[in-house]
C-alpha cells in the first residue's frame, strides 16, 4: 500500500521534475554562459568527468553578461517596454469590449444563457492559429475592412492595419475575450438582482445603481479576467508574427528570432529569464485576488 | 425503550460474568493541539443498540471513526472482541458503517451497491445473489434492484444504505446520524424499523446522533457526550429520570434547574435553601452531601403541578405569577415567575378540549411538586 | 442579477457575438470561392477541398499531429489524474508546495519559455528530435490542464464515498479503481479531450519540441500563412472548424440530455 502511494505521487512528480524544473534550471544556467562556435553553441559545458576542479572552474566561468548586454542593446529593452505596453493596452480594450457582453450574457434568460455560454466557449476550442489567420484576409489593404469602409464612403485610399500594431491590438482582444467574458460573467450572475431593485428604491436612477452596485460587485471578475489576458499576451509570439509588422516589437517575438535565426542560445535564455522576472509580478498579484476571492466566497 | 416486562430483562451491563464487545480503555485522540477524545473508557456490549448523544464537535463521530477504522488513537487501546484493532485496516474489520450521506455508489445499481462489499468477500460468487435478494427483502426495496441511487427516494437511500452495511453481517454496524437527512414524520416510521431489524438481525449497532429523542427511541443505552468526555452512560429512562449532572439534566429533554445550597439532610432526603424569605425545597438526592454544598435542584416541568389553590397534600408548594401559556396540543407549559424572580415551568395534559380555560395570564397560583419528583444534582 | 430584456443588452449580445464569429463565417465563405485571390468572391467552387486532398505535405503534418495529440492527450490524462488525486487526496509528503507550483506554473507559463527550456532540455541530454520528443513537451503541459480539471471535481467529490468502499473491502487502490474512478471519469475525459484540443492547436512548443523530421500541422499552416492568404488553408480551417463546432455541440446536446434524465429521474423518486 505505501509502495502504491508512493509510486502515485513519484510518477507524476518526476515527470515535472525532469520535464518542467530541469529545464528551467538548464535555461537559467545557459543564460550565464557565454556564446560560442560550437555544438552546442556556448559555454562552459559542464564535464563531471573532470572531478571537482572541473566543476569549479564551470562556476568561474558563468556570468551575468548577458544580462547587461540586454541592458546595453536598446532592442531588448524597447521590446520588454512595448510588450508590456501592448499587452496593457490590449487588455484595457478587451476589458471594454468584454464587460458588455458579459453584462448582456447575465441579464439574458435563464433559457438563452448556456447557449450564449456555449458561444462565448466554442472559439476557445477552435485552433488559436485559425482564430488569428481569419484576421489576415480581414485587414489587409485589399481585406474586407477596407472593401467595407471605401464601399461605404468612409475612406478613398485603405487604411494600413495589418502589420501595425492595431492589428496586434486586433488580434489580442479577439483570441483573448473568452478569457475576459467569463470570468465577468460569473461575478455578475453570482450578483442578487434584489440589489439593484434596493438601490433603485433607495433612490438611484438605472444608470447611478449600475456604477454603485452592479460594477463594483463585478470588480473581482474584471481583475481575473484582466489578468487572465494580459498574462499569456506579455509572452504572446503568434499574434506579433502574423498581425503585427517589422516595427512591431514583443519580446516572445524577439526570444524565437534571437533562437532561430541568430542561433545565440544564451541571449535567448537570458531574455527568457527576464520575461519570467518581469511576469512574476503579475502572477503573484493575480493568485492573491484568487485567494481573496475563494475566502470571500467561503 | 420496549423491553416487554415477561421476557428477561436485557442488561448485559449488569452481569459482570458477560464480556462486552467492544471496550474504549483510556482512548485519547488529538488532532494537532486539539483533543477530541479525552482520558475515555467505554465498554459495549454484543447485541445492545448503542447511542452517542451530543452536541456538534463533542467528539461521538471520532469515535465511531475510530471504531470503523478511519481514525487510529492517539493513545490507549480499543478491543473488539478481545483483539487490539488499532492495527487493522478499515477494510479488514469486521466492522461496517452507514454513512451520514449514505456514500451510495452513483454509478452502481442499489443491487450492486448491496453486492459491492460482498464481492470483496470470502463468500462463493454463486451465493451474493441470493443474499442480495435477502437483503433487499430485509428493507422492502425487492422491487428497485436495478434503480440507480438518483432514482429513488431519500427514505429508499437510507434503507439501501443499511442493507448495504448489513449485507456482510458485521460483528458491529456504525450508524452516523442515519436520519439526519429524513423528514420529522419519515424518521419515527425509519426509528421503529431500524430497532425492528437489529432486533432481527442481531447485530450490535452504535449509533450517531445528536437528536435526543432518537437516541431515547431506539437505544438500549445512551452515552451522553461534552468535549471528548463521557458523562453518563444509562439506559434511556434512567438518564432522564436520574441525570447525574446539570449538564445531563439539561441536554435531555426540559428541565427546570434552581440554584442553591444543601441545607438540614436526612439520608437521601435533603431541604435546599435557594431563595431569601422562601421555603426550603425538600427533595432526594444522592446520600452524603455535606451542607452547605452548592447544587441545583432539578425537576421536570410534568413532575410540576399548577393550581388557583395551595395545595395542601404536596411537601413543596411555591407561590408565583403566569407569565406566559405555551400550547402545546397534547400539553401546555405555563412559565410562571415565583416571588423572587426565577421562572419555573409547569406543564399540564390537556385530557379535556379547553372550553374554558380556569388559568390565564397574569393569574397567580400555587406550582407544588412532591419531594421524589425532583433531584439534588451537585455536578 | 433582475432579468430584463433591454435594447442595450440585445445590441451588447449581437455586436460582441458578431466579432467573435463574423471573421470565421467569412473564412469559411471563402474556403468556397473560385477564384485564387482570397477577397474577391469569383462563385462557389469546392476545388480547394480537393487541391487540399492532393496535398501530403498537408495529409502528413494532419497525421503527424493526429498521433501526437492521441499519444499526449492519454499521457497527461493518466499523469494529469495522477497529479491531482495527489494534490487533493495526498495528504502531506516531502516537497508539495514545489508539487503544486509546478502543476500550476506551466499553465501561465509563455510558450517561448516552456519550448525554449524542453529544447534546451533535449539538446543537453542528447535526444533525437521528432514526434516523441513533442509527444514528451505536449504530455508535460497538458496533463497540468488535467490535473486542474480533474481536482476541481475531486474536492467536490464526497470522501465518504472512498470510505465507504473501504468500509466495505476495498484496498485503497481497489477503492480508487472501482469508486473514485468511474465517478470522476466525466473530468478525466473533458481534461483528455482538452488536452488532445491543446496539443492540435500548439504550434510554439511543437516548434521548439519538433526536430527538422517531424513537422505537425500548426507548423505547416503557419509556414504557409506567413506568406500570406491561401484558399487552401481556408479550406483547412473551415474543416478543422466544423469538426470542433460538431464535437463541442454533440458533447454539449449529450451533457444536458444526462442531466434532464436525471432530473425527471429524480423528480419521480421524489413522487413515489
Amino acid at each position: 500500500m505505501n509502495f502504491r502511494r508512493l509510486f502515485l505521487i513519484a510518477t507524476p512528480y518526476f515527470w515535472l521534475l525532469a520535464l518542467f524544473l530541469v529545464p528551467f534550471l538548464i535555461v537559467f544556467k545557459i543564460s550565464l554562459s557565454d556564446t560560442a562556435i560550437a555544438i552546442p553553441p556556448y559555454t562552459p559545458t559542464l564535464d563531471l568527468s573532470g572531478g571537482w576542479a572541473s566543476i569549479k572552474s564551470f562556476f568561474s566561468e558563468l556570468d551575468i553578461e548577458n544580462f547587461i548586454f540586454l541592458t546595453e542593446d536598446s532592442l531588448y529593452w524597447k521590446a520588454y517596454l512595448s510588450s508590456l505596453q501592448i499587452a496593457g493596452v490590449s487588455t484595457l480594450l478587451t476589458l471594454i469590449v468584454g464587460y458588455p457582453i458579459a453584462y448582456g450574457m447575465a441579464q439574458s434568460s435563464d433559457s438563452w444563457r448556456p447557449t450564449l455560454m456555449m458561444l462565448v466557449i466554442l472559439p476557445f476550442w477552435t485552433s488559436f492559429l485559425i482564430r488569428v489567420y481569419s484576421w489576415i484576409g480581414i485587414l489587409s489593404n485589399e481585406g474586407f475592412l477596407n472593401q467595407f469602409l471605401q464601399w461605404i464612403g468612409l475612406t478613398s485610399e485603405p487604411l494600413t492595419i495589418l502589420n501595425t500594431n492595431y492589428a496586434v491590438y486586433i488580434g489580442i482582444i479577439y483570441t483573448y475575450l473568452p478569457f475576459m467574458v467569463l470570468p465577468i460573467y460569473s461575478a455578475l450572475e453570482k450578483m442578487d438582482g434584489s440589489l439593484i431593485e434596493a438601490a433603485e428604491d433607495l433612490g438611484c436612477s438605472r444608470l447611478s445603481a449600475f456604477w454603485l452596485v452592479t460594477f463594483p460587485l463585478s470588480r473581482p471578475g474584471m481583475i481575473a479576467g484582466c489578468f487572465l489576458v494580459f498574462i499569456p499576451a506579455l509572452g504572446e509570439f503568434v499574434i506579433p508574427s502574423l498581425l503585427g509588422g517589422s516595427g512591431t516589437l514583443m519580446i516572445g517575438k524577439v526570444l524565437w528570432e534571437e533562437f532561430f535565426n541568430n542561433r545565440d542560445w544564451p541571449v535567448a535564455s537570458a531574455v527568457a529569464v527576464v520575461l519570467l522576472l518581469i511576469l512574476i509580478i503579475p502572477i503573484i498579484l493575480f493568485q492573491r485576488n484568487e485567494q481573496k476571492q475563494r475566502e470571500a466566497d467561503q | 425503550m420496549a423491553q416487554p416486562g415477561n421476557k428477561p430483562v436485557f442488561a448485559p451491563w449488569n452481569d459482570p460474568s458477560k464480556k462486552p464487545l467492544i471496550q474504549f480503555k483510556n482512548v485519547t485522540k488529538k488532532f494537532g493541539e486539539f483533543v477530541a477524545i479525552d482520558n475515555l473508557t467505554l465498554d459495549i456490549y454484543a447485541k445492545e443498540f448503542f447511542a452517542l448523544l451530543g452536541p456538534s464537535g463533542c467528539g461521538k463521530t471520532t469515535l465511531m471513526r475510530m471504531l470503523a477504522g478511519f481514525e487510529n488513537p492517539t493513545s490507549g487501546t480499543i478491543l473488539l472482541d478481545g483483539q487490539d484493532i488499532a492495527k487493522v485496516p478499515p477494510n479488514k474489520r469486521a466492522v461496517n458503517m452507514m454513512f451520514q450521506s449514505y456514500a451510495l455508489f452513483p454509478h452502481l445499481s442499489v443491487a450492486n451497491n448491496i453486492a459491492f462489499g460482498l464481492k470483496r468477500s470470502p463468500m462463493p460468487k454463486q451465493e451474493i445473489p441470493a443474499r442480495v435478494e435477502e437483503m433487499l427483502r430485509l428493507v422492502r426495496l425487492e422491487q428497485f434492484a436495478n434503480r440507480k441511487p438518483h432514482q429513488i427516494s431519500g427514505g429508499q437511500r437510507q434503507r439501501v444504505a443499511l442493507a448495504r452495511s448489513l449485507a456482510k453481517a458485521p460483528k458491529l454496524l456504525l450508524l452516523d446520524e442515519p436520519l439526519g437527512a429524513l423528514d420529522a414524520k419519515l424518521r419515527e416510521d425509519t426509528q421503529f424499523e431500524l430497532m425492528d431489524i437489529q432486533e432481527k438481525t442481531g447485530t450490535t449497532f452504535v449509533i450517531v446522533t445528536h437528536d435526543q429523542e432518537e437516541a431515547m427511541t431506539v437505544a438500549s443505552r445512551i452515552a451522553v457526550m461534552d468535549h471528548g468526555q463521557i458523562i453518563q452512560v444509562d439506559t434511556p429512562d434512567k438518564i432522564y429520570e436520574y441525570p447525574n449532572s446539570v449538564y445531563v439534566a439539561d441536554f435531555i429533554g426540559d428541565v427546570n434547574l434552581v440554584k442553591g445550597r444543601i441545607g438540614a439532610s436526612d439520608g437521601e432526603k435533603y431541604s435546599i435553601n435557594w431563595a431569601e424569605g422562601q421555603p426550603a425545597i425538600k427533595a432526594a438526592g444522592p446520600a452524603g452531601i455535606a451542607p452547605d454544598t452548592e447544587c441545583h435542584f432539578a425537576i421536570r416541568p410534568e413532575k410540576v403541578a399548577i393550581a388557583m389553590e395551595k395545595p395542601t397534600d404536596k411537601p413543596n408548594a411555591l407561590q408565583g405569577r403566569i407569565l406566559d401559556i405555551a400550547y402545546l396540543g397534547n400539553v401546555s407549559t405555563y412559565h410562571v415567575e415565583l416571588d423572587n424572580g426565577i421562572i419555573m415551568k409547569a406543564q399540564m395534559a390537556n385530557n379535556r378540549r379547553i372550553s374554558r380555560r380556569d388559568l390565564t395570564w397574569d393569574d397567580h397560583v400555587w406550582v407544588s411538586f412532591t419531594e421524589t419528583a425532583g433531584l439534588v444534582l451537585v455536578k | 442579477m433582475s432579468r430584463k430584456f433591454t435594447w442595450f443588452n440585445a445590441t451588447a449580445l449581437t455586436l460582441g457575438f458578431a466579432f467573435l464569429y463574423l471573421p470565421m463565417v467569412i473564412l469559411i465563405i471563402y474556403s468556397f470561392n473560385e477564384s485564387k485571390l482570397v477577397t474577391v468572391w469569383a462563385g462557389f467552387s469546392t476545388k480547394w477541398y480537393g487541391e487540399l486532398m492532393q496535398n501530403d505535405a498537408f495529409l502528413s503534418a494532419a497525421l503527424v499531429t493526429l498521433k501526437v495529440a492521441a499519444l499526449s492527450s492519454t499521457f497527461a490524462a493518466i499523469l494529469g489524474t495522477m497529479a491531482a488525486y495527489v494534490l487533493v487526496r495526498g495528504g502531506r509528503f516531502m516537497g508539495r508546495t514545489l508539487f503544486s507550483g509546478m502543476i500550476y506554473a506551466p499553465l501561465v507559463m509563455p510558450e517561448v519559455i516552456t519550448g525554449l527550456s524542453l529544447l534546451l532540455l533535449f539538446i543537453s541530454i542528447g535526444l533525437d528530435r521528432g514526434i516523441f520528443t513533442i509527444v514528451l513537451a505536449h504530455t508535460t503541459f497538458a496533463m497540468c490542464y488535467v490535473s486542474v480539471v480533474v481536482s476541481s471535481r475531486l474536492v467536490t467529490f464526497d470522501k465518504s464515498l472512498e470510505e465507504a468502499a473501504l468500509d466495505l473491502g476495498c484496498s485503497p487502490f481497489d477503492a480508487f479503481i472501482s469508486v473514485t474512478l468511474p465517478i470522476i471519469a466525466p473530468a478525466v475525459i473533458s481534461g483528455w479531450l482538452l488536452a488532445f484540443t491543446l496539443s492540435l492547436d500548439d504550434l510554439v512548443i511543437a516548434s521548439f519540441a519538433a526536430g527538422p523530421s517531424a513537422t505537425t500541422l500548426p507548423m505547416k499552416i503557419f509556414s504557409s500563412v506567413r506568406l500570406g492568404v491561401s484558399p487552401e488553408i481556408n479550406a483547412l480551417s473551415t474543416i478543422m472548424i466544423s469538426i470542433v463546432t460538431v464535437g463541442v455541440i454533440t458533447a454539449s446536446l449529450i451533457s444536458k440530455r444526462s442531466i434532464g434524465q436525471r432530473e425527471r429521474d429524480e423528480q419521480a423518486a421524489l413522487k413515489q
